[in-house]
Parts: structure tokens; sequence; C-alpha cells
């Protein structure tokens, strides 16, 4: 077995050592009944060449994003990735250590999660990062459960625009913790909504841009009604990408900003592994959940990184912790850092213009299309559009032409009686071939 | 799992002075600023592609844009090579050497894993693509299920949950849907003290109260505490087993009966179970949910801190609700169920976006099917041969905790033999940076005096375990000689000395700014 270095030599020389006859000596403290004698009903070891042929079979029974026409978003967005990235990430330095509990020999880490930290923040404008949470839904629900316990209050109002995953999942973490959420009904252009379900036990508002439906909204108004009613704004946002170009959670007076960082540094992946982007103000700081990185000074006074305010989490504070992550999205976040450094702060503006500029495109090609209706006033990357048909039908009948037209909005939430609504992004890899490729294959499947 | 130095935060102004000899971190290690002081503000490292005639205005936007593009700098490639590669030689890794930390099961992360997991057909696909495009991503989770529920014999798994904590949960809100839908308004989990801090910070956040189960002198739970603390407010027990030291809870069929008996459940942190794996399968010790750490047992890369991923296996009883999405078997293909509703209309709900940690299920099927039922099996053979083997060699130098019986995948230490030598068990592991190795997990289990739990895993040559052995004997020869600066001042040779935990907590800098540069 390939991955195994004990020889039989080196076994039976290492059980004389322990003064064990077999190796079932040291199962003795398995009860009797509970041992197997064999083993289980699974196919044996297997050869790196057949492992590679079996899986290898199952990778090409999918059809990959870029094998043709991709107009998918709705929370996880396909975008280039620089080769240095890959490259960087399978480092074994970085792959294969684990959480820095050693700082002295974890500076690398460290120090990448400190420069994670700062990018974050200056991406969201506001001054405090943490070292990333497993993904934008579970950021958002940890948000939520955050803004319970700095306001002492027990409901959390969700924007009908709020992606219905992330919905979903702040119930689920809320619920359990007695958090009520209440979600609005889902609206295209509606995130200002939340401020007329504001009640004097709402902890938070939480709200979307651009939203699921693409909207872009300025929330600052937002922010006044919630503050002004002692909650919290929650600022939600599924493309990192746009941060690039759009005002800034910090800008509008978000409490707390929650993205998706997948986008930058990250494939698709079939939805995981992901890295949640969390941002807050100073003064919340000690309510933030999951791992923080701070810096420090070694016994010679240079400066050196560590894991920090430890005191809020579960390994100390075991049941009255913040939260109970233990890990966070390390080399998701290393990805998005490394990505993120080669682009900066001016590449990374382009790279949403160019985002934009391809979302325009391919809106004007549908818009031109009869039985299909744009739906979204302003957007980023991704657009709704209403269809003549329903959309999951439309959506198979085009993946059968080879051309994958974007998330139907019924697969999201088909009780929200949106059934005609089709989801539909574009990024920098989508091409002009790819825009006339959807135009004529969804022109040709509304007028059949 | 984690270790709990961060729980005795350093100070260096209390240890030593600085050895006479050269400074740390010098020959071919490299100095590496922050990106931020390297430079490229205003530049990208990117070469884009744009058509000529796109327009990049967007002037659609207008009061919607930022006032200035993210104040980031951005590094060319070469200048990107170097500041990671450089960073990268400041971390110890797997790759390097015997990475001992205890429940954190440091093993091998074989390189075909990583390779399947970057195939176009897995990596470059998106979650909601019609699902007559993704028919052979839901045949790998389908295998991994198998899988799963075949070496713990319990009946379903719910693959979403994102990590170990996640898993937790998620097995803790099965159990109180079960609960509610009995009518049963049950308020309190029972954990044993010597729980990782997880376990109580889980049940906390499904909503219960959490009462302490205590511990015997052997280091198994309280039969007689459990039984007394067990009740009608009780949910579920919440057991580690192995347990975290290091030990397998003989009595683990009688806590399942007891638990039942009382109307709880029986959760099984899963956390430890490459010591078992192949060998025992938890059904037959009467666990009702358990989750199991892909990035332990099965191998998924640690990455210096996740992503981890943190399936659940759960009884017929708690099956029902399962998180969304449902992977189901539909006439000649495979379907997700992702609303609460059809097959999954009990289930709990959601507890991420989409359909969990993909990426980690396909490395561990491929970690699985390389191993197979016969190699899995060697795997829990060959991790406690390991942790036993270093016990037998420490012992009568160092102080097992728990020096009668076998000990399962790990060794546990207690700091009785560094008594009136001056050395701490925090010196101790400092000094072990200097010697080559990256400690141990220290000061956990809490139930154990300056405890050092030592796992070396199955993926350990004999040779290293013998050095690993061999240093840590050399060391703890020096401590009882009096070599004491030896200690107090480690680590000498790391890329930077001992650090300053007490100031970065009292005056918290978490991001570089202009100001303070």
């Amino acid at each position: 077995m390939r991955y195994l270095p004990l020889t039989p030599a080196d076994r039976a020389d290492m059980l004389a050592v322990v003064g064990a006859d077999t190796i079932d000596d040291l199962f003795v403290d398995v009860p009797a009944a509970a041992r197997l004698a064999g083993p289980v009903d699974l196919p044996h070891h297997a050869s790196e060449l057949a492992v590679e042929r079996a899986l290898g079979r199952l990778a090409a029974r999918n059809r990959p994003a870029g094998a043709g026409p991709f107009f998918c978003g709705a929370g996880a967005y396909r975008h280039h990735v620089p080769a240095s990235v890959d490259h960087l990430i399978q480092r074994s330095e970085f792959l294969t250590s684990y959480t820095p509990y050693q700082p002295e020999i974890a500076q690398g880490t460290l120090q990448v999660l400190f420069e994670f930290q700062t990018q974050v923040a200056a991406l969201t404008d506001l001054p405090v990062a943490n070292a990333s949470m497993y993904d934008g839904s579970t950021a958002c629900g940890e948000a939520v459960l955050m803004a319970s316990r700095v306001t002492r209050r027990g409901k959390a109002v969700l924007s009908g625009g709020l992606h219905p995953h992330y919905g979903e999942t702040a119930h689920t973490l809320a619920h359990s913790a007695g958090v009520e959420t209440r979600r609005l009904p889902a609206a295209v252009d509606g995130e200002a909504a939340v401020i007329e379900a504001i009640d004097a036990d709402t902890a938070c508002v939480v709200v979307q841009t651009p939203n699921v439906f693409g909207t872009v909204t300025d929330v600052s108004a937002i922010a006044e009604a919630a503050h002004a009613a002692g909650a919290l704004l929650i600022v939600v946002t599924t493309e990192a990408v746009a941060y690039g170009l759009l005002k800034s959670p910090g800008e509008m007076g978000a409490d707390i900003a929650v993205a998706e960082g997948q986008s930058i540094g990250n494939g698709l992946n079939f939805g995981g592994p992901y890295v949640g982007l969390f941002a807050c103000t100073e003064k919340l700081l000690r309510q933030a959940p999951g791992r923080l990185c701070g810096e420090t000074v070694d016994a010679e006074g240079r400066r050196g990184f560590v894991l920090t305010l430890s005191t809020r989490e579960q390994h100390i504070r075991r049941d009255k912790a913040t939260s109970n992550i233990c890990t966070n999205s390390g080399l998701c976040a290393l990805a998005f850092s490394i990505h993120m450094s080669m682009l900066g702060g001016a590449g990374l503006e382009t790279l949403a213009r160019i985002n934009h500029a391809r979302a325009v495109r391919a809106r004007d090609a549908l818009a031109a299309i009869p039985g299909v209706e744009v739906l979204t006033p302003r957007f980023f990357n991704e657009f709704a559009v209403r269809l003549r048909k329903p959309a999951a039908a439309v959506v198979e009948a085009l993946a059968a032409r080879d051309v994958l037209a974007g998330v139907p909005f019924s697969r999201l939430d088909p009780g929200a009686g949106l059934d005609d609504v089709l989801l539909v992004c574009a990024t920098e890899t989508t091409t002009a071939e790819d825009i006339d490729a959807l135009a004529r294959a969804l022109s040709a499947e509304i007028a059949a | 799992m984690t270790m709990l130095n961060v729980g005795r935060p350093t100070r260096p102004s209390e240890v030593a002075p600085a050895q006479e000899g050269p400074p740390p971190g010098r020959g071919l290690l490299q100095d590496e600023p922050l990106i931020f002081e390297v430079g490229g503000w205003g530049k990208t490292g990117v070469d884009f592609e744009t058509a000529a005639d796109e327009p990049l205005d967007a002037g659609d936007l207008a009061g919607l844009t930022r006032a200035a593009a993210p104040d980031l700098p951005g590094l060319s490639e070469p200048e990107t090579l170097r500041h990671y590669v450089r960073l990268s030689q400041r971390n110890h890794a797997i790759d390097l050497a015997l990475y001992p930390l205890g429940s954190c099961t440091m093993k091998h992360n074989p390189r075909l894993d990583e390779k399947l997991a970057r195939l176009p057909g897995f990596l470059d696909l998106h979650p909601l693509q019609p699902q007559s495009t993704v028919q052979g991503a839901l045949a790998v989770m389908d295998a991994l299920a198998h899988w799963l529920k075949t070496l713990t014999g319990l009946p379903a798994v719910a693959l979403s949950p994102k990590a170990g904590a996640q898993g937790e949960l998620c097995g803790l809100l099965a159990i109180r849907a079960a609960l509610e839908a009995r009518g049963d308004g049950r308020r309190t989990v029972l954990v044993p003290t010597s729980a990782h801090g997880t376990n109580p910070a889980t049940a906390a956040q499904a909503g219960y109260a959490v009462r302490e189960i205590g511990q015997t002198a052997d280091g198994h739970v309280d039969l007689a505490d459990l039984a007394a603390q067990l009740g009608p407010d009780v949910a579920a027990v919440m057991v580690t087993n192995p347990n975290t030291c290091g030990l397998f809870e003989r009595d683990v069929i009688e806590i399942a009966r007891l638990a039942h008996e009382a109307g709880a459940f029986f959760y099984c942190d899963g956390a430890n179970f490459n010591a078992i794996v192949g060998r025992v399968r938890p059904v037959d010790l009467g666990v009702d949910a358990m989750h199991i750490n892909l990035h332990k047992t099965f191998s998924t890369p640690h990455g210096g801190g996740g992503p981890g991923s943190g399936p659940v296996v759960l009884s017929a009883a708690l099956a029902p609700y399962a998180p969304t999405p449902w992977l189901v078997h539909d006439g000649d293909g495979l379907r997700l169920e992702e609303q609460a509703a059809g097959e999954a209309v009990a289930s709990l709900g959601r507890l991420c976006a989409f359909h969990g940690q993909m990426g980690m299920y396909v490395r561990a099927l491929a970690y699985m099917m390389s191993h197979g039922a016969d190699g899995l099996r060697q795997v829990a053979e060959d991790a406690v041969l390991n942790a036993n083997y270093i016990k037998a060699r420490l012992s009568g130098v160092m102080s097992a905790a728990y020096p009668d019986g076998p000990c399962m995948h790990e060794a546990l230490i207690d700091d009785s033999w560094l008594e009136g030598t001056g050395v701490s068990t925090l010196d101790f592991a400092k000094a072990m940076i200097d010697a080559g190795f990256h400690p141990m997990t220290m000061y956990f289990p809490l139930v154990v005096h300056g405890a050092m739990l030592i796992e070396p895993t199955e993926t350990e040559p004999r040779h290293e375990i013998d050095r690993f052995c061999d240093t840590l004997l050399e060391l703890a020869a020096a401590a009882k000689a009096g070599d004491v600066e030896r200690f107090k001042g480690a680590p000498f040779h790391a890329p930077v000395r001992r650090l300053d935990e007490t100031l970065a907590a009292r005056r918290p800098r978490l991001r570089w700014t202009r100001a303070e540069a």
C-alpha cells in the first residue's frame, strides 16, 4: 500500500517493543461484540492508475462550465484564476500545514492571514476582518447570531433580494439559537422594504447588493433607518468582484459585511470549498466569530504574527464562545489573497468593469428577443429575465444544445411564484460568441 | 481539533534572554515584508482581455460606484511568486517532518487526490448547473456516501456540513428535530470534561444547556456520574470515541444503552475515527449520529487551517431530519432534492449554500478507493501501533498519563516528569521546534495536567518515529539535567523567537494601515 510506510518486519519489531503479541492486543478495549473479524464489504486497495481511471470516468460524465457557452451565477461565479495561484497553494508548506497554533513555525500562514484580513478590510471599507469563514452563507448566519448578541434582540429581517440559500442557512443557524428570522417575499428591486419591517426587537436587517436578481442598491438609507431603530445593518455580497466597482458596505454604513469570496482565486468546485469574508466595525470586534490574526513582536523585538483574541473562541470559552467554529477556510483564503495580491485595487476595478460590460452586452442581446423581458433595473454582472416559458424547462432544453443559460429562480425558491424567471450571469470569461450562442438558442427555444 | 497554547499566552519578557550565536532565520531564509510594503500601488499584475469597442465606463451605474478603487497593491507574477514562496518557507508542514498534533490527524496528503480534484469535470462545475449535466459529480457524492455508510454501519449520511464543528451542529439539530417531532422538549446535552471545546460550544449553539460528565482516574467516562445525570431533560450524550485521552471508551456500549434507556440520543464525535476505521463500526457501539472529519481520517489537506469537511452519519431514527440537499436515486440517475419537500419534508433545513465541500469529496473518495477496505483497516492498525510504540519508547523517561494498557492512535503524556526541572510543557514544546519537530498538542485535554498529546498517524515510517523519539528523549534528559536555558528561551532557531501573545491581545492590530506604517 503506497501510503503506508511500515513493513511487516517493522510491525513485528514495534509490537515487540510495545510488548504486544499481535495487533489485536492493542484493541483490547473494544468490546468483543464490536470487533470486526475482517475487512468491511468494500473494494480492496487500488493502484493510482485504477483510481485515476475510475474517477476520470466520473469527471467525464459532467459538462464543465468552460466547455461551452455558460451563464450561471447566483452565488458562484466562473472567473479566470492566474496559474500562479494554484501553483502556490499547492506548496507543501501551505497545503500540508495546519492552523498556526505554534506561531514561531507558522509565520507563513499567519502573515498571509494578516494580509488577507487587510485586503478584506480594504474591499469592504470596514476596519476589522477575520481570517475567513466556511463560505458566504454561513458567514451570513454567523453575522445574524452576532447581531443578536450585540443588540440582545431576538429577530432578524432578511430582504427579498437575499439569496434564498443564504436566507435558509441563516434561518437554520439562528432558529436553533432562539433567534427568529423573517424573510420578506422575493423582490427584484426591494431591498428598502426591510425598513418597514424593523421593530423594537429587530437585531439586524440583512440586505444583499448586488442581490440575487442582480440588482445593485445603495443601502445608505437602510443603514440610517436600522441605526435609528437600534438595529445593525448586515450587507451581503455573493460576488466579491463587485467590490472593485460598487460602493462598499462600509461606505454605505454597514455594521457587518459578509461575502462569498470564491470569485477571487477559487474555482467553482460544484459549490465548495469556498471562502466566507467577514468584516465589521471596530466596536463589534469582541463579538466577532472565527479566527483573528494579529501583529506582535518576538523576544528580540522583531515583527511577527499570532492568532489572537482567542478568549472569544470555543477552545477557551467552551459553551460561552462567540461561535463553535474551529477551522476557517485557510487554503481558499490563501488563494483569494494571492489572486487579490496580483490584481491589486486597480486590477480588481478593471476586472469589475469588464464583467459589467459583458453583462450589459448579454442583457442587450437578450432584451432584443421577443418573449424575453429584462427585470433587473441596475446590475453588476448578472440580471434576471422573465421568459414566456418556465425557466427550468428552457434551461434544460438549452443544456441539450450545449448552452448553460443560467439559473432558473425556481431552483432556489420554488415557492416564490417566479417560475418564469431566469438568472443570467456574464463574467470576463464570457465571449461575444458565447453571448451570440445564448441569444440564438434562447430565441429559438422561446419561439418554439 | 486544536491545541490550547493560546490559553497560555507567551510573554518573551518572562523567558531567558537570547542565547549567544547567530540570529534565527538566516541562511537561505529571506526576510519578507508585507505585500503592502513591497509596492505595486496603483498597479496590477494581471493582463486583461478586452475588446476594442468594449465600454468600460459603467456609466449606467452612476451614483452606485465606489469613491475610489480599493486601496491595495498589485504585484507582478515574479514578485508574487517570491513573496509567497518566501512566506511558505516559514511554515512547518507534514511534507517536512512528523507533525504530531494530537486529535488533528496530520497524515500524508496523497497528490493523486489533488490531481483528481482539479479535473475540469469536478473543479469547473457550477453547483446550479442542470442536474443532467452533473451526473458524474452526483455519482461521486453517492459513492462517498456509500463508503461512509459502510464503514460506520449507519444507514444515512448528511454530506453538506462544512467542517467538523458544523457536523456536530448538524447531528445535534437532527436530534433536536427528532425530539421535537415527538413533542419532547429536552434542553440538556451531557459532555465529558475531557471533550474538545467545540462540543459544548456546538451544544450551546444548538440551543442546549451543557452539563459536564466526570471522568474516572483511568481516563474514561464515569459511568456512575453519567447514570446519575441522565434524566428526562437530557436530549443527547456527546462523547468522543476514541476519546481525547487517546483511549477507547471500554464502556461505550453501556454509555449508549444508558442514554437510550433515558430517552436520549448518543452523539459520537468522530474526530478520532482514524484509530478504528475498518476495524470497528460505530453502529455496533450504539451510535445514533457521528461526524467524520474528512480532513483527518480521509486525508483531505489541512491547508493551514481549512477547508474542512464534516459529513455526519445518522441512524434510521435521525435520517428523516438530515439537512438539505438530499441526494436521491431517481430511475437510472441521481437527483438533488434541494428543498425541505418531497422525501426531505422533515429536513432540519439548509446548513450552507449549495451541496457542501465537493472538492473534499473527490479527494476523500480517491483516498478511500486507494486504500480499500483492507488498506483502511491497516491504516487504523498502523496508526495505533505507531502511537503505542512512541508511548513505549518514551515511558520511563516521560510520564504516560495512563500507563496501564494500550492507547489508541495517540499517546498522552502528563507533566509530572518535569516536576522540579523548572521546565514547563510549553517550554518543552518550544524546544522541540529547535530540534526540528512541530510540537504535539499541549495542554489538551484539560483533565490532564500539562498534557502533551502525541498523534503520529500511520503515514510515518519507523525511522522518522525513531528520530522523533530519540529527539524527545534527548530533550527530556537535558531538562532533567538542569539545562533550563535551552528551554526557557526557545525557540532559538525558528524564523522568529517566542512571540508576545499577550501584547497582541492587549493591543489588537489586525491589519496593515498607512497611518501605522
